[in-house]
């Protein structure tokens, strides 16, 4: 371990454009390992953008990702899921069709190994892997708090449930950074409360958290520190309190007349 | 999934029995009954069970439609009929040429799948669809400037399933049992098409199952977990094309004749029937949807006859009427049981909901 704090993720300069529209321009952030970490802004801010070239599913014009002190294979979410990064997604993304369990057990996929002649000829190595995935499954389906609905069909869970059994999910690849795409939206008080209990218990669990969100008082709360984004530039870093208090934040939320 | 019903075990074991026994004398018994052309039908049916259970893996579990999978029946019994006929005069055993023709197939498969990666829906089929047709068209012309597939004329002569002097072209007596080339055939076809049914159902409720389902239900969320997209897929086209070539094999073996015309693009949809009928992604589903769609068109024959027996003349041509039913049942089936005719439990729920 070097002297300096020890960054998970280091983004330098990512830039992203869309034809004529810059949609993340120069951001560099670094988010330390144990942390929870907001990236909050008005929409079209360039934060699910961030999330996209985060984990692979676009291309960053410019910039490079160290994550936990190699670069990060751009362009393949698959092997940034295998690197240790795991996302859920801003309009969740289950396999509707598959039952909560199952769906946790394809997040066991990066994890384990076994192929086709390990599934045609069922050896001892294949069933002990599948039993070890069954079990790891229902374990997370328990720690988010859903496992009554373990063969009940994603997409006939309630809404609440349907972002926890997205969380269980991420958590079943093992990642070292769980990315987070508004977990909280849609949710009335008492689930966003449950929520940021649940989240609290992961960072506790050894997770770093990137958490997008626009429900500024779980974010205040829960995350140490905050990065703003406006028009694809971050504009500000810190303590969610001074955060808060930034004029660029406050004019970015309220807009420049209020300023 | 399927595979696991809490049963007791000895229950469990004395309906396998049952059913095994069922299985062995079911060709005898309709050959008694039915004549040996039922016989007949029955091989052909087990030969679309394997192909029908290699297009749900594609199209069922991992949710790619394709509209040529025909193409790899066609490449399996090319492939069989090239190596065990006097074409070349080569006549390979077949111990080693289904193996062979499977890993041929599997190759096609991949060739197949590899540009068609980040093809969905709509567009997958029709780059499919021209696939199909582009195998269909070659075998068709490869009789020149060299004959390769003898053309439009097929390939005749192809060696029966063989081992040492034992053909199964040949009836044997057995203990008083007449065992025609219907029947031996039967029992081969019968052991491959389970021995494909085990795998289905082993591939379904595995790792990589669980990635194909995973794919079909949400490619996005499918790659966010991890799973390399491209490689799975790929193995879902090498896996169902597999299937379809050793029943393209077993089939050049059984018929002693393959021509480009038992290929076309009209096979392929009645395959794509099979799977949708029975119960996508179902394997006993898919089994009885295969069952079923060859079985009934061969029922309806009967129409004809039965029609001059009752009314003295024949109002409705038997074959006219079988595509006017088939149709009909299609519309109906799609209304009424869109999960098919036998859905898997969780499927079916999924409808009802």
């Amino acid at each position: 371990m070097s002297g300096r704090m020890s960054a998970l993720l280091e983004a330098k300069s990512i830039s992203k454009r869309f034809g004529g529209l810059e949609a993340l321009t120069d951001v560099t952030l670094a988010i330390s390992r144990g942390e929870i970490y907001g990236l909050i802004g008005p929409n079209g801010a360039g934060k699910t953008t961030f999330f996209n070239v985060l984990t692979g599913f676009y291309r960053a014009d410019h910039g490079e990702f160290t994550f936990d002190g190699e670069p990060l294979y751009a362009g393949a979410p698959h092997r940034v899921a295998a690197a240790g990064i795991a996302r859920t997604f801003q309009n969740i993304r289950l396999f509707g069709n598959m039952t909560a369990l199952e769906n946790v057990m394809v997040g066991r996929h990066v994890r384990t190994r076994s192929g086709v002649i390990g599934a045609v000829l069922r050896n001892a190595a294949t069933r002990a892997e599948e039993r070890a995935v069954h079990e790891h499954s229902y374990r997370l389906l328990e720690y988010v708090g859903i496992a009554a609905r373990q063969s009940d069909l994603a997409h006939s869970l309630p809404y609440g449930d349907q972002r926890r059994l997205e969380i269980a999910r991420a958590l079943a690849t093992e990642p070292k950074l769980l990315a987070l795409d508004e977990p909280a939206a849609g949710m009335n008080a008492t689930e966003t409360a449950t929520l940021r209990q649940l989240l609290e218990l992961i960072r506790t669990d050894g997770t770093t958290i990137l958490l997008i969100e626009h429900d500024v008082k779980l974010v205040m709360g829960l995350c140490d520190r905050v990065a703003v984004l406006d028009y694809g530039l971050k504009i500000a870093e810190g303590q969610p309190a001074e955060v808060q208090r930034n004029p660029a934040v406050i004019e970015a939320y309220l807009g420049g007349a209020l300023a | 999934m399927a595979t696991t019903l809490p049963r007791q075990p000895a229950a469990k074991w004395l309906g396998i029995v049952l059913i095994a026994v069922a299985l062995v004398v079911l060709p005898f018994a309709v050959d008694a009954t039915l004549g040996r052309a039922w016989v007949r039908i029955i091989d052909v049916a087990l030969l679309f069970v394997m192909l029908a259970l290699g297009l749900n893996i594609v199209v069922g579990y991992a949710g790619l439609l394709d509209l040529g999978y025909v193409a790899f029946f066609a490449v399996g019994a090319y492939a069989y009929a090239l190596l065990a006929s006097p074409q070349f005069d080569i006549h390979t055993s077949f111990l080693l040429l289904l193996p062979l023709g499977a890993l041929i197939t599997a190759m096609f498969g991949v060739l197949l799948g590899a540009p068609t990666l980040k093809l969905r829906g709509d567009y997958l089929a029709i780059v499919t669809l021209g696939f199909g047709e582009i195998i269909r068209i070659f075998l068709n012309n490869l009789n020149r400037p060299f004959n390769i597939t003898n053309g439009p004329q097929g390939i005749t002569l192809i060696d029966p399933l063989q081992i040492g002097d034992v053909a199964l072209s040949k009836t044997f007596v057995i203990g008083g049992i007449t065992l025609a080339p219907v029947h031996s055939y039967y029992f081969v076809f019968l052991l491959c098409a389970l021995l494909i049914v085990v795998v289905s159902l082993r591939l379904e409720d595995s790792r990589i199952g669980r990635a194909w389902v995973a794919i079909r239900e949400d490619e996005a969320a499918a790659k966010a977990m991890g799973i390399n997209t491209r490689d799975i897929k790929l193995l879902a086209f090498a896996m169902g094309a597999t299937f379809g070539g050793v029943s393209g094999g077993l089939y050049a073996a059984f018929q002693g004749f393959v021509s480009p015309e038992s290929f076309t693009l009209l096979d392929s949809i009645m395959i794509l029937c099979m799977v949708v009928l029975g119960g996508m992604g179902h394997v006993p589903g898919v089994v009885l949807g295969a069952v079923l769609l060859t079985a009934l068109p061969e029922a309806l024959r009967y129409v004809g006859p039965l029609q001059k027996d009752w009314f003295g003349q024949v109002f409705v041509d038997p074959s006219d009427l079988r595509m006017l039913l088939f149709g009909l049942a299609l519309v109906l089936m799609m209304l009424f049981r869109p999960a098919g005719l036998w859905p898997s439990k969780i499927r079916k729920r999924e409808w009802t909901a």
